[in-house]
């Protein structure tokens, strides 16, 4: 596993989530995601894996949710359209408290759309797409070695947190090629399964939520003969109708996520230490960000850049510094305009916060983001 | 107490369904069906959909999965895949089976993966008060079918059949005793089996339908469910209202769980 390899984003992903103990993948064709699919198909049932490939993408991921209450570590993969057919039962998997790890290769859409050509347009569908209030977590890789880790990474928060976790990967960052030495697998921190933490003699109430505000719900086929539902639930798993149950269990699945923020919060700063313009930028585009600032710098113009791999929950607290520090934040994504709103409720007015979106199909050129930093710099600040 | 109660949950009744529903009747004979087999709680997984027929699986005292609307199958593929040394039963409505989870239901039946499907029919879907359902009689009425139905239903079994499941039978709320055998069978069955078992919905469908109350849509059943080889010797004109009971259909299958152990075996160079 330690030398060199030439490998695409997809294909780092789908051996990210196995060196994280991924041992069963179920889901539905869809460029441009496949790749993960087909190297589940060859590569799982080797490992005593399971891959099943089901009839449609809603199936594609009851079936991994089923498999996850069985005990096994699962993984779907999709794009855009599977993605919204799938928004109903990651909201599932958010109140069931299942761990899963969904891949979504954004495509350009709405709908169909321009098949398959590059876009970021799921970012908020990811935060947003199921129904009702929920914490959510995405992570977004910008090159094929941090495909690998941020799978692995997926399936261990996964776990964790017992929640959805979703590998926002794109086209760009998805089919793209390059040289890559993967860790060795003894040097890969894998968190395990949650147990129950006492017998059913013992009282063992399958959601009660231990320090971390995460319960420990029992495999299937352990002998604990736990109930699941979709419903509101209290700490036995059973429905009930209670206004203080309810606002408990929101508050908690949120609070879940919420304490551990900082800690999932992944981000890079580049040239940042006499920035007085930032390029704020994730996934496939922050490879173009990154050869925009350094001819940016060339020029002398003092700009730098932070890329962000952890999508959601949004990193307020790094925009807020960084918005204290530089004179205007440019946002360019290949979308309408989505993170940078998030961007501008976090800078609060601390500094001057520009979208730079791209929709055509076509990814961003070094020059179209050098020459937006170039306007930064030269306009006057109100 | 009673011999079949250790299958249910006896803390978490009384149920939730409407006086003279027949879905305790079905919701019995699996727990009988159970007893009868002698399962082993700690191995076997209900798994149900959504509507009144799927809150059955939270008063059953197994692993117990109330999943979302139509998807109960693709979820108990799961768990049957991940650990095949399990016993999965799918409790599902006639709504939840057939319409939304129509694609589910042949997918199921086409892979032959060991599952036992006990659908609840009771021709309407109940719990959001009586609308038409894929098996909803042709000219019967319903809260969206006002003047009667112009759909044509479905008949889950030959549904079934076409699609490859390979043990599928037929009883009723009024048949009680019969609907535990044709259970039990299904679950010793070593493929997809379906039971779809008629059951009455006097509230929202018998009422609306002049069908009389429970006890009158229990009569029903009782005159029109006639056992398949006596079914098949009636004349066309004789058939009417009549439909078959019994197991319907049976053949051997290669199993969906059974075959992928071969291909992992395979992949780890085996033969």
């Amino acid at each position: 596993m330690s030398q060199a390899r030439l490998m695409q984003g997809n294909e780092a992903c789908a051996e990210g989530a196995m060196a994280a103990g991924v041992n069963f993948f179920g889901g539905y064709p869809i460029t441009p995601s496949t790749e993960i699919a087909e190297i589940m198909a060859k590569e799982l049932p080797a490992l005593g894996g399971t891959f099943i490939q089901m009839e449609d993408e809603i199936a594609g991921i009851a079936v991994v949710l089923g498999a996850a209450l069985a005990g096994r570590k699962a993984l779907t993969a999709t794009s855009g359209p599977g993605f919204s057919l799938k928004q109903e039962l990651i909201g599932y998997g958010c109140i069931a408290e299942i761990p899963l790890v969904i891949a979504n290769v954004q495509r350009m859409g709405p709908a169909t759309g321009q098949p398959t050509s590059p876009a970021q347009g799921d970012v908020m569908q990811a935060r947003w797409g199921t129904h009702g209030d929920h914490p959510m977590i995405a992570l977004s890789p910008w090159t094929v070695r941090e495909s690998f880790d941020v799978a692995v990474m997926a399936v261990n928060y996964a776990e964790r947190f017992r929640t959805p976790v979703i590998i926002l990967l794109d086209e760009v960052v998805g089919h793209m090629r390059e040289k890559v030495v993967l860790p060795k697998a003894e040097d890969i921190e894998i968190y395990p399964r949650r147990k129950p933490n006492c017998t059913r003699e013992e009282g063992y109430k399958p959601y009660t939520p231990m320090a971390d505000l995460v319960p420990n719900p029992a495999d299937f086929g352990t002998g604990h003969h736990i109930h699941v539902t979709g419903l509101i639930h209290d700490e036995t798993g059973f429905p009930t109708g209670s206004s203080k149950v309810t606002e408990d269990t929101i508050q908690r699945l949120h609070q879940k996520i919420s304490r551990v923020q900082d800690e999932i919060t992944h981000y890079d700063e580049f040239f940042m230490e006499d920035a007085e313009y930032a390029v704020l930028t994730y996934g496939g585009t922050a490879r173009t960000a990154y050869a925009a600032v350094k001819m940016a710098r060339q020029q002398g113009i003092k700009v730098g850049m932070v890329r962000l791999m952890t999508i959601w929950p949004f990193a307020d607290k790094v925009i807020k510094k960084v918005a204290q520090k530089v004179k205007k934040i440019l946002v360019p994504e290949m979308n309408y305009g989505q993170l940078v709103l998030e961007v501008e409720r976090a800078a609060a007015g601390q500094a001057a916060v520009i979208s730079l979106p791209k929709y055509n199909t076509e990814i961003f050129t070094p020059k179209e983001i050098c020459t937006a930093i170039e306007e930064l710099a030269t306009e006057v600040v109100k | 107490m009673r011999s079949y109660e250790k299958y249910f949950r006896m803390n978490r009744l009384p149920h939730i369904w409407c006086p003279g529903c027949g879905n305790g009747i079905v919701m019995k004979s699996i727990a009988k069906a159970a007893e009868q087999l002698g399962l082993d709680q700690d191995n076997t997984v209900i798994v149900s959909g959504i509507g009144c027929s799927s809150r059955a699986s939270g008063y059953m005292n197994f692993d117990t999965l109330h999943t979302a609307h139509g998807r109960a199958i693709p979820f108990a593929t799961g768990i049957k895949l991940a650990n095949p040394k399990l016993k999965v039963i799918v409790i599902t409505g006639d709504g939840d089976c057939t319409a939304i989870g129509g694609n589910h239901f042949i997918h199921g039946a086409r892979r032959n993966i060991d599952l036992t499907v006990i659908l609840f029919n009771n021709n309407i879907y109940g719990m959001t008060g009586g609308q038409a359902s894929p098996l909803t009689p042709t000219g019967k009425k319903a809260t969206t079918a006002p003047f009667g139905s112009v759909d044509t239903a479905f008949d889950p079994c030959e549904l079934a059949k076409a699609a490859g499941a390979s043990y599928i039978a037929r009883g009723t709320a009024f048949h009680a005793k019969p609907l535990v055998d044709l259970i039990a069978q299904g679950i010793s069955n070593n493929g997809f089996s379906l039971v779809e078992a008629i059951t009455q919905c006097p509230i929202s469908y018998g009422r609306r339908n002049k069908m009389g109350d429970a006890a009158g849509m229990l009569k029903w059943m009782s005159e029109n469910a006639v056992p398949l080889a006596a079914y098949e010797k009636l004349a066309e004109e004789q058939k009417g209202d009549k439909f078959p009971i019994g197991v319907l259909y049976q053949k051997t299958a290669p199993e969906y769980s059974a075959e992928y152990a071969k291909v992992i075996k395979l992949a780890q160079g085996g033969k």
